[in-house]
């Protein structure tokens, strides 16, 4: 079975914007996929292209193993879809809107809707207009989970979630994902995505910079290192040590996790009095591609 | 919690912020330069196409009336004629501005209050809505400052219209006092109606129910004057459209008549101030309701959904045309009796219209005009997909498993049945009441037949909108534009006596003039056929753009 999801070489430009510059995402089936990037980095556009709103300039799309351009509708039956920030129609009340936008895809579970009601808290007969912004949220994520579909696309689908709601949200996902319903989930919720995702894909400036499952991607960044040594040591000359800093018998440093081995076999023979040795937060992992410097190409993964 | 609970609650703290009406007003300054700045093309075309209106007027009555001996025999016609109700009460026609004042003091001052009602909507309660209030509202910025802004934009708007309409007739050589309280009267009519859309702003629900109520007020007025300057005078007193040809520009101005405009707007403007702490950000007066917990049955499908989005505002049309179409029939049958059969008042109607007896002449006026405003009904719901689009409600419906064209269709359709509906409503209405005013039963399908008639050419216009949305959505207020030269061509296209090719280019002008003859079918069949290209235009665009 191929992949629910599999781009390869996409490209969008819109006038003088390069939105998309070969990006390449895959999702198997059944994980719930972190899609992770700073703001402007083409998260959106990949996820409008992937419903066929919009139509990419070059590169191949798979959708459910349909081309999402042409076969927008019959695809559209397989999937439901939550944008990031959602509008209402001012004078639609929200069940009106779950229901309208259920048919439109062909249908909605009558049971899940109502229990999705309860657990998100959401007064359904409110017209569009009075709902905040959390409330509009709900509305489609109430839409789209109560809807039997293959594939979830999520655009950032917790802002203006308060932290009970997201709660709310996270089991609604993990029992998606238990139904066998594979989601990408864009999102900044550092938390969130930890706690959701199987696997990630790191994009910006619309390309893709790192994909992987969060073990993974650790491994391939760098593990802090802090030590208390009987005898000082040089470890500028190895490989892989980096922002290396020194005061009196204390060291620290940050180590690419593929070196670890012959620096703490330099520590070892200094004589360590102690250590502490620290994976990479999923915050340092961004940081480091959400800002200015461009990971060197050995640290692209395929 | 909004912006202004805080604002207000902050307000509250301090005991003298009441007395203070600077401080709740600050920071309109930068919002009037913004608002300018967003409307520095449709301002100027609003501006310009007004004045454009009242000059072109009085320089083809130069031209077409140069002595005071042809402009007597217009005048013997026109004032004893219910050609009042259409143009306005006729004070002293012998001169150019007199007869310029007659013929559009009303038009132009119901423009201006078109325009100035739009723009106070759109900066304050349209604002409110998108949201972009709250983010004003949370600088430094007073709870009087958006609307004072507002209708600033309105001030300036009316000011210019008035002072470059009597600068340029007095350069046509027309009294200077005249000239003045012509430009003067337009721009007061258009004030009226900023400070009634500011009232209307705080009470309606949603900005498309403000402007709705205004630009209802606003016909009301109209239909007020046109009742009252066929008859009952006193009732055009009651109407700020009829002040504005109260004031006798160039017939002896009466400059006290201005107070009204002045004084209605200075209360209007109280009674906005009042009203507005009343209620909080994004909402108006009348509180909401709960609605249903589940969609309707019905409500199933991009075509469902298009009619829910539209029948609101077509029941209200529908109320309008019904209105107007009977009042028009009720007085029809008068415009014989006072207009006789003179030798002058034809020369008058074949100006205006031309054909054969005076009664079917005024009627394809009415039905050419009824065919205009439908098609601007037209227009406006076409281009609501365009506006679903860009306020991103066309995504989630796109995102379902709906086709491009029965989502963009939808709308299309409600478009140009709306539009036959209303004029279907509004020939059967004109056609029951002359049928019972004249006791000819025949009426009533000759005049049914009449306003079908203007339906392939207001399909014209309405898919010329919807090619736009689906091929070209960065200009879709082209289509406004377009409508708005065949308004100017068919009503003042004659009288500047424009070569025939520039007026076969509105479509109106081949919906022939029924009831004076009957509807031919070539040039009917041949707009369809237009109007069905622009729709394929149209559906070819939207399946190959991006959307959003």
């Amino acid at each position: 079975m191929t992949d629910p999801i599999s781009v390869s070489g996409l490209t969008k430009r819109y006038g003088h914007t390069q939105a998309l510059d070969g990006l390449d995402l895959s999702v198997r089936a059944g994980e719930v996929h972190g899609f992770l990037g700073p703001n402007g980095a083409g998260k959106s556009t990949t996820i409008r292209i992937l419903l066929g709103l919009h139509r990419a300039d070059s590169g191949a799309v798979e959708v459910l193993g349909r081309d999402p351009w042409r076969d927008a509708v019959a695809l559209h039956r397989r999937l439901a879809y939550v944008p990031g920030d959602v509008v209402l129609w001012p004078t639609l009340t929200g069940g009106e809107t779950i229901d309208l936008l259920g048919r439109l895809r062909g249908g909605l579970d009558q049971r899940r809707r109502d229990e999705l009601l309860k657990r998100f808290e959401l007064d359904p007969t409110k017209k569009g207009r009075a709902y905040s912004k959390g409330n509009r949220q709900k509305v489609a994520l109430v839409a789209a989970l109560a809807a039997d579909v293959q594939l979830l696309l999520l655009d950032e689908p917790t802002s203006g979630l308060d932290p009970l709601m997201e709660e709310v949200f996270r089991e609604a996902v993990a029992e998606a994902r238990n139904a066998g319903r594979t989601v990408l989930l864009s999102s900044h919720v550092l938390a969130e995505v930890e706690a959701l995702c199987d696997r990630v894909s790191i994009i910006r400036a619309g390309r893709t910079v790192e994909s992987g499952t969060l073990a993974e991607l650790r491994h391939l960044t760098r593990t802090s290192v802090t030590a208390e040594l009987d005898r000082p040591v040089d470890l500028a000359a190895l490989p892989g040590v980096h922002n290396l800093a020194v005061e009196g018998d204390r060291l620290h440093c940050e180590v690419d996790t593929a070196q670890l081995t012959p620096v703490l076999a330099r520590l070892a023979a200094a004589g360590v009095r102690s250590l502490v040795s620290r994976p990479p937060t999923l915050e340092e992992l961004f940081l480091r591609h959400y800002g200015d410097e461009l990971p060197g190409p050995e640290l692209v993964t395929a | 919690m909004t912006e202004l609970d805080t604002a207000r609650r902050e307000q509250e703290a301090t005991p003298d912020a009441g007395t203070q009406p600077e401080r709740a007003g600050t920071g309109w300054a930068p919002l009037l330069r913004l608002a300018l700045r967003r409307d520095r093309i449709m301002l100027p075309a609003w501006i310009y196409g007004i004045v454009l209106t009242v000059v072109s007027t009085a320089s083809s009555y130069q031209r077409l009336y140069p002595t005071e001996a042809d402009r007597a025999k217009v005048a013997a016609s026109a004032s004893t004629g219910a050609l009042r109700a259409i143009t306005g009460p006729a004070f002293d026609l012998t001169t150019v501005g007199g007869l310029t004042a007659w013929r559009v003091a009303g038009l132009a001052s119901v423009l201006a209050g078109l325009m100035s009602l739009l723009l106070v909507v759109r900066h304050t309660r349209a604002e409110e809505e998108a949201g972009r209030t709250e983010l004003v509202g949370a600088a430094a910025v007073g709870r009087y400052a958006v609307p004072v802004a507002g209708f600033l934009v309105a001030v300036l708007a009316n000011v210019s219209i008035a002072l470059l309409t009597a600068a340029a007739l007095a350069a046509l050589g027309l009294p200077v006092a005249g000239s003045l309280a012509l430009g003067l009267a337009i721009g007061a009519a258009g004030l009226v109606f900023g400070a009634i859309a500011l009232v209307t702003a705080q009470v309606a629900s949603v900005a498309r129910a403000a402007s709705g109520t205004a630009g209802a007020l606003l016909g009301l007025a109209y239909l007020l004057r046109a009742v009252g300057d066929s008859g009952a005078s006193w009732l055009s007193w009651l109407s700020p459209i009829g002040w504005s040809q109260q004031v006798r520009a160039f017939s002896g101005e009466r400059w006290w008549v201005f107070l009204l405009p002045v004084l209605l707007t200075a209360g209007l403007l109280v009674a906005a101030a009042l009203l507005l702490p009343l209620r909080d950000a994004g909402a108006g007066l009348r509180p909401q309701r709960p609605g249903p917990p589940v969609a309707d049955r019905r409500l199933a499908g991009p075509v469902a959904l298009a009619w829910r989005l539209h029948r609101g505002a077509l029941l209200g049309w529908t109320a309008g045309y019904l209105i107007v179409g009977g009042a028009v029939g009720a007085v029809a049958s008068d415009v014989g009796d006072l207009l006789g059969d003179g030798a002058q008042a034809k020369q008058l109607i074949d100006k205006l219209g031309g054909g054969a007896d005076v009664v079917s002449t005024y009627l394809s006026l009415i039905v050419g005009l009824l065919g205009l405003v439908a098609a601007a009904y037209a227009v406006q719901a076409v281009l609501r997909a365009r506006t679903e689009e860009t306020e991103q409600r066309a995504e989630p419906v796109l995102a379902g498993a709906v086709r491009r064209l029965r989502w963009g269709g939808g709308h299309v359709l409600v478009a140009a049945l709306g539009s036959a509906w209303l004029l279907l409503v509004a020939g059967a209405a004109l056609g029951l009441v002359h049928a019972w005013r004249t006791g000819d039963a025949g009426q009533i399908g000759r005049l049914i037949g009449a306003t079908m008639a203007q339906v392939p050419a207001v399909w014209v216009l309405g898919t010329l909108a919807a090619a736009l949305v689906g091929a070209v959505p960065r200009l879709v207020a082209a289509a406004w534009a377009v409508l708005a030269v065949c308004l100017l061509l068919g009503q003042v296209g004659q009288l500047l006596s424009l070569p025939d090719w520039v007026l076969d280019a509105s479509p109106f002008q081949h919906a022939g003039d029924a009831p004076v003859h009957t509807p031919q079918a070539v040039p009917l069949l041949v707009l369809l056929a237009v109007a069905a290209a622009l729709a394929a235009v149209g559906a070819v665009g939207l399946r190959r753009r991006d959307i959003g």
